[in-house]
């Protein structure tokens, strides 16, 4: 059969490599192409987290117990932000999973008060799956971007939630839903942080270790090739946007489960804090690459901001334009492409 | 080169019509293993329909392309490519996003032993990457690139070399290399024809669609030139000269064979 090469001695090949001086690693590295710009979020993290330690270390901030606020406010978003991140990887954007928290809520409260624990959370999980659907079939039946596509269903969603209760706020009283879903306390822990890790794991899992996240790579970061090279880019297209949608009224959830109740409000604010921690997490908006490890540390960034604004005494208006420049600075920071 | 009694490749009069237009008419095309032929021919010529219609993208309209002398049924590129035939594509081969495993390894992923993870797609990382490693060395890059580095780090000699990799890493009998060097610099190009010659020894048939009669000249055992769909010379490279391919292909020449 063939003869094995003598790499070293090749001096051929090696005189290629200096060709490409700027990215290459010295002899044989075994690690993956790495980029200064992965570590925004990291170094963000630590920079507003030691900004709050030395501000309002002493109001609060450092506490367990603004620890547990921090991460109960995040799970919701994280969530999300792990769906954001097969979305934008596979070279999509779901505009509409904040109307669909508040329709997932709402559903979820109508089914808990007519039908009962069990058809209650199917109907909140079943509304994730249909929105998911709808976005992801209209996207590749009608060829439209699903910019576009989510555009529309967003405000589609938002007015299916207003007039499914006629504006009107749905209590939720059963108490089992409640613990399992924003208010439960599992031995030390609260169920949100459990929800947070199981998801977390989940979606590394399937990111990271399963056929599935390789084809939502590479159908995002190039669909004519992905598709020549054999795989079904339409399926996989179809398949991140139902995920965003069932992170969504996942979200939409444990919210109503934390305020025992659904309003259809709720989410509404969500879709710009969860983009802006997915994309300073690393993940492209032009899809091919992505990060569930920078989502969620840019989820608990955009949490903890708001958080030590807060306790800095800041107005919400003032929390707004904090956030924009923040948003501002991390992403053009991260989202700069590399000038080839 | 000592030939076979049969060819790893023959098609009989294969015709492909678009239209009005007889894109390809009458081809006759046989292919030993281990034997580099060029594909040359004008833009237009049907060299793309041609190795369309033999990889299974195209089907037909008349004639027959047998594989080992069975006749091969049409079922499609991932028929051809069960047969051991893939085509290389000028740049659709690669995801410029993934590393070198993944491009290696799309959508033919080494799974995970456990028949449970194996069902939900759980994937043996760590197979693969050895399964790449192995590759690389093979196309002659084991020494420069690591399997981790994303395609889009790597020069376009390298890619190029991924590329055929991933074609031919299977124990694959026929490529197809449309155009590999259209874009690359000199040593680049290098790197690439290095890896044909190579291809050769291991007993892999190439066709090589190439525009630049110099390399063509170079790593080809036969030339076949088409002109306006038709094979106007099939003929040893040897003895061959550029400008006689060249009168081949503008009508200017034609072959005795």
């Amino acid at each position: 059969m063939m003869e094995r090469p003598a790499p070293a001695s090749d001096e051929k090949v090696q005189a290629l490599g200096s060709h490409n001086p700027k990215r290459r690693i010295p002899g044989v590295s075994e690690g993956p192409s790495f980029r200064w710009t992965d570590l925004t979020v990291y170094l963000g993290f630590l920079l507003v987290f030691a900004f709050f330690a030395l501000t309002v270390g002493d109001k609060g901030f450092l506490t367990a117990q603004n620890a547990t606020s921090i991460v109960t406010q995040v799970t919701p978003i994280a969530l999300m932000a792990f769906g954001a991140v097969f979305v934008l990887t596979a070279g999509e954007i779901d505009l509409s999973i904040g109307s669909v928290v508040a329709m997932s809520a709402l559903f979820t409260a109508l089914g808990l008060r007519h039908y009962g624990l069990l058809p209650g959370i199917a109907f909140g999980l079943l509304t994730g799956v249909c929105a998911g659907l709808l976005n992801g079939l209209l996207t590749v039946g009608l060829r439209v971007p699903s910019f576009l596509v989510t555009l529309g269903t967003m405000q589609l969603f938002t007015g299916i939630a207003q007039i499914s209760t006629q504006l009107q706020d749905v209590p939720i009283t059963n108490e089992t839903y409640s613990s399992l879903f924003g208010s439960g306390m599992i031995g030390p822990l609260s169920d949100t942080v459990i929800w947070l890790v199981v998801g977390f794991i989940v979606a590394h899992i399937v990111f990271r270790d399963l056929a599935f996240g390789w084809r939502v790579m590479a159908t995002g970061s190039n669909r004519a090739s992905a598709r020549a090279l054999g795989i079904n880019t339409n399926r996989v297209r179809v398949a991140v946007m139902v995920i965003s949608s069932c992170t969504a009224a996942l979200a939409g959830m444990i919210y109503a489960g934390e305020v025992q109740g659904a309003v259809y409000t709720l989410g509404s604010s969500d879709l710009l804090t969860v983009l802006a921690g997915v994309v300073i997490g690393g993940t492209s908006l032009f899809g091919g690459s992505g990060s569930m490890f920078g989502a969620l540390v840019g989820s608990i960034l955009m949490t903890m901001i708001v958080n030590g604004l807060v306790l800095m005494g800041a107005t919400v208006q003032q929390q707004i334009v904090v956030q924009g420049i923040i948003i501002v600075v991390a992403v053009a920071v991260s989202q700069r492409q590399p000038a080839d | 080169m000592e030939q076979l009694p049969e060819p790893l490749l023959r098609t009989v009069g294969l015709r492909k019509t678009f239209g009005g237009l007889h894109a390809i008419e009458d081809i006759d095309l046989s292919v030993w293993p281990g034997e580099v032929v060029g594909l040359v021919g004008d833009n237009g010529a049907g060299k793309s329909t041609l190795v369309r219609c033999i990889a299974g993208y195209y089907i037909p309209d008349a004639g027959e392309v047998f594989v080992d002398g069975q006749p091969f049924a049409q079922g499609g590129p991932k028929r051809a490519a069960e047969l051991g035939i893939e085509i290389v594509h000028q740049d659709l081969s690669l995801v410029m996003h993934g590393d070198v495993v993944q491009n290696l390894y799309l959508n033919r992923e080494i799974r995970a032993k456990s028949p449970l993870l194996r069902r939900i797609g759980w994937l043996d990382k760590k197979a693969m990457r050895a399964g790449a490693r192995a590759i690389l060395d093979r196309v002659g890059i084991g020494g420069t690139v690591s399997v981790r580095q994303q395609i889009r780090d790597l020069s376009g000699g390298q890619r190029q070399c991924v590329a055929i990799g991933r074609a031919v890493g299977w124990s694959r009998r026929l490529v197809f290399l449309d155009e590999p060097t259209a874009a690359l610099g000199v040593r680049q190009t290098r790197l690439v024809l290095d890896l044909i010659g190579r291809l050769r020894r291991s007993g892999i048939a190439v066709v090589l669609v190439s525009h630049n009669m110099e390399q063509i000249l170079e790593v080809c055992d036969r030339v076949v030139v088409l002109r306006l769909g038709r094979k106007v010379a099939d003929c040893s490279a040897e003895g061959l000269t550029g400008s006689s391919i060249v009168g081949y292909i503008t009508g200017a020449e034609r072959a005795e064979n």
